[in-house]
């Protein structure tokens, strides 16, 4: 058998349910690619997100942790992307802080129209987080699987 | 300072003014002074103490003592104020049940930093003009006040009361230049890994006590998510050595904005971890990206993270700013 030894991150991107998470469906009726290795959350809003779910991805192992809304002035509930815009900002600024590389977080606004944009965000996400490779600094060493 | 602060007190008691009287008696040493609750003129007498080691904050005292019956005074030095007028934004302080004494400060001292100066067995100490005259187990010593003071204090904010219903002594004034982020803006400037390993080393020294979480009065919700055994970040024991990363980012998230910089976070801290350092952190970046904000500066401010503006920076802002990436 062969085994790849190549190294493949674990991305968690929690999208927002009515404009990125179409924007997934989308790039997928379009037969447009990006890396498996990407693992969508959905989530009823970008606010919804809370600090500690970014956290916890990189404490049970991801590599990377996207969100995804709406366009700012787009939001379904009108105004939760514009605060989690400020609560992402300070959190991931945080973390830079913290020694955590700036590269692994990202905030990108995708509607339900761009699924041509989500594939290519998640495309170069992944790309950068490859170059960065595995991140250790977070991470519950007892929820790696042996 | 000690004999007026004692008798203002007394009177208080005396005169009906407050049926308790909120402030510091002796710990287990002579600098380790302890937040108390006196309800006699005759406690007061023998056991209340104001001395330059009153550092202690008491506003979250406050939160518990002013729903009780009766009146409670309590004194107040500027950073005490600050936390007094943020506890009252959020409806956590029943204002009517307190008669704030505002309390002049010049800097209030720290055994850490009088060691660190080489001075030993110490004793007692005693305030006069800018020195500080010691009396320790090798005879008497001298140093200037400035030496003995910890770090939040050489970059205090502000020496104003902000909330007082009596002054003693006379109100200072905010002190904007106080160089109170240089240390951040030099931690800002290391690369990602001289800050990992800074933090880590800090970080790993950590006891989960909660010590920096219990005397915080921004951190007063009677339920805690760190009391909650499902959160991840319970307790030490439970976890990896990569859960008190975590505990850190998640305590000092919650206070952002909230915050008011006493810095007792880092003066209780058993293990030296300098955690004013993330709450400035977050202080720092608010003001920069959202404007100037001072936590418990005034009553009407909204704190930055309960509001937005329609064309705030975006988070690929902190690409671009400071550290070590081209």
């Amino acid at each position: 058998m062969q085994v790849n030894e190549a190294f493949t991150p674990t991305i968690v991107a929690f999208c927002c349910n009515w404009c990125s998470y179409a924007g997934a469906d989308l790039s997928g009726n379009n037969r447009l690619s990006y890396p498996a290795n990407v693992k969508i959350i959905r989530i009823p809003c970008s606010c919804r997100l809370n600090p500690m779910f970014v956290l916890r991805a990189f404490q049970r192992g991801a590599d990377g942790v996207i969100l995804c809304g709406c366009h700012p002035g787009d939001c379904h509930y009108s105004t939760g992307n514009y605060y989690a815009r400020r609560r992402m900002t300070l959190l991931f600024s945080m973390l830079d802080y913290l020694g955590i590389e700036r590269e692994r977080t990202r905030v990108e606004w995708v509607s339900a129209a761009e699924g041509a944009k989500f594939a290519q965000t998640m495309n170069e996400f992944v790309e950068t987080v490859t170059a960065l490779g595995e991140n250790r600094r977070l991470e519950d060493f007892r929820c790696k699987v042996r | 300072m000690q004999g007026q602060i004692k008798e203002k007190a007394i009177a208080l008691l005396r005169s009906g003014a407050a049926d308790r009287v909120l402030g510091w008696k002796l710990g287990e040493f002579f600098y380790d002074l302890t937040p108390a609750v006196f309800r006699t003129p005759e406690e007061v007498e023998r056991d209340f103490v104001f001395s330059v080691f009153s550092g202690p904050n008491l506003s979250k005292y406050l939160i518990e003592e002013s729903k009780k019956e009766g009146r409670v005074a309590a004194f107040l030095k500027p950073c005490d104020s600050y936390s007094f007028v943020q506890l009252q934004k959020e409806h956590r302080i029943a204002r009517e049940n307190v008669y704030a004494v505002g309390v002049a400060c010049d800097g209030m001292c720290d055994m850490k930093s009088i060691r660190a100066h080489g001075v030993k067995g110490v004793l007692s100490a005693r305030q006069e003009g800018d020195k500080l005259l010691l009396e320790t187990l090798y005879g008497p010593a001298e140093m200037d006040k400035r030496d003995a003071l910890p770090e939040r204090c050489l970059h205090c904010k502000s020496k104003k009361v902000v909330d007082f219903d009596e002054m003693m002594g006379e109100n200072g004034t905010e002190c904007p230049d106080c160089g109170r982020f240089d240390e951040v803006e030099r931690l800002e400037a290391l690369s990602a890994q001289e800050r990992f390993d800074f933090w880590r080393g800090h970080f790993s020294r950590c006891i989960r006590c909660n010590a920096c979480r219990n005397v915080c009065p921004a951190c007063s919700c009677v339920k805690c998510v760190f009391d909650n055994p499902d959160s991840g970040v319970a307790q030490k024991a439970a976890a990896s050595d990569f859960e008190e990363n975590n505990f850190h980012i998640i305590r000092a998230y919650h206070v952002a904005g909230r915050c008011t910089d006493c810095g007792e976070c880092s003066r209780v801290c058993p293990e030296s971890i300098p955690l004013h350092l993330l709450n400035r952190k977050f202080i720092k970046d608010m003001n920069e990206l959202y404007g100037a904000y001072q936590a418990g500066a005034d009553f009407d401010s909204c704190p930055p993270i309960m509001d937005f503006r329609q064309d705030d920076a975006e988070p690929s802002v902190i690409y671009a700013r400071g550290g070590d990436r081209a």
